[in-house]
């Protein structure tokens, strides 16, 4: 599955979208442990990333289905 | 009055969005200005870079501005916030609001900008000399 990254992650995997696999039936929660694993620079930062699925925060966990858009949303700064 | 929401790459004219909440029912407008400052933690601060999920922060900047709308009953409501390198004593936010009060207008300012801070998927980089953070990771 594609997802979005943003921000310090997306400096950290070097790339502003990156290709996660996932079992049938996977949640919000194993796209952060997949990018986690994949990225151990991202362990630490793990507790306060954010999951958006269709463009709104995902409580996690939430079960995903193909086509969702799905983001990874490091702890935000605007304003 | 349609509520505006939008994200610039362009400078924010911040009279222009205090313009964009006149209405002869107000008593009173309210305007938050954001802006980069020359310093943070103690080091000088070049610029920052802002970077935003967009279509995303506009659907939360979106539902934000509706509830505060309903809550303070607002006559006009302006959030705009800009990506991209907004440079010190820029402008990286403006929020503007018109209320038939004075108390309705500065408590809806105050919370449209904190909720766009704690929930609007957006980033800052500040940039000193030789060195950038993400604010927050």
């Amino acid at each position: 599955m594609r997802v979005l990254v943003f921000g310090g992650v997306r400096e950290i995997v070097g790339s502003d979208s990156v290709e996660v696999e996932l079992a049938g039936g996977a949640t919000s929660e194993d796209v952060l442990n997949a990018l986690a694993a994949a990225h151990p620079a991202l362990g630490r930062w793990r507790p306060f990333l954010r999951v958006a699925v269709n463009r709104q925060y995902a409580p996690e966990p939430t079960r995903l289905s193909p086509g969702d858009e799905i983001a990874v949303i490091p702890p935000v700064s605007g304003g | 009055m349609q509520d505006i929401v939008k994200i610039v790459r362009e400078k924010i004219n911040p009279d222009e969005i205090l313009a964009s909440v006149a209405d002869d029912r107000a008593g009173g407008t309210a305007v938050f200005i954001g802006t980069t400052r020359n310093h943070s933690q103690g080091a000088p601060v070049e610029y920052v870079e802002y970077e935003a999920y967009e279509p995303m922060a506009i659907g939360i900047m979106t539902d934000i501005a509706r509830t505060a709308r309903f809550r303070w009953e607002l006559f006009g409501l302006s959030a705009v916030h800009r990506v991209g390198r907004v440079d010190v004593g820029e402008a990286g936010v403006v929020i503007a609001v018109s209320a038939a009060h004075r108390a309705g207008a500065f408590e809806a300012c105050r919370y449209l900008i904190d909720a766009v801070k704690k929930d609007a998927p957006i980033w800052k980089k500040e940039v000193y000399a030789g060195k950038q953070t993400w604010v927050g990771l």
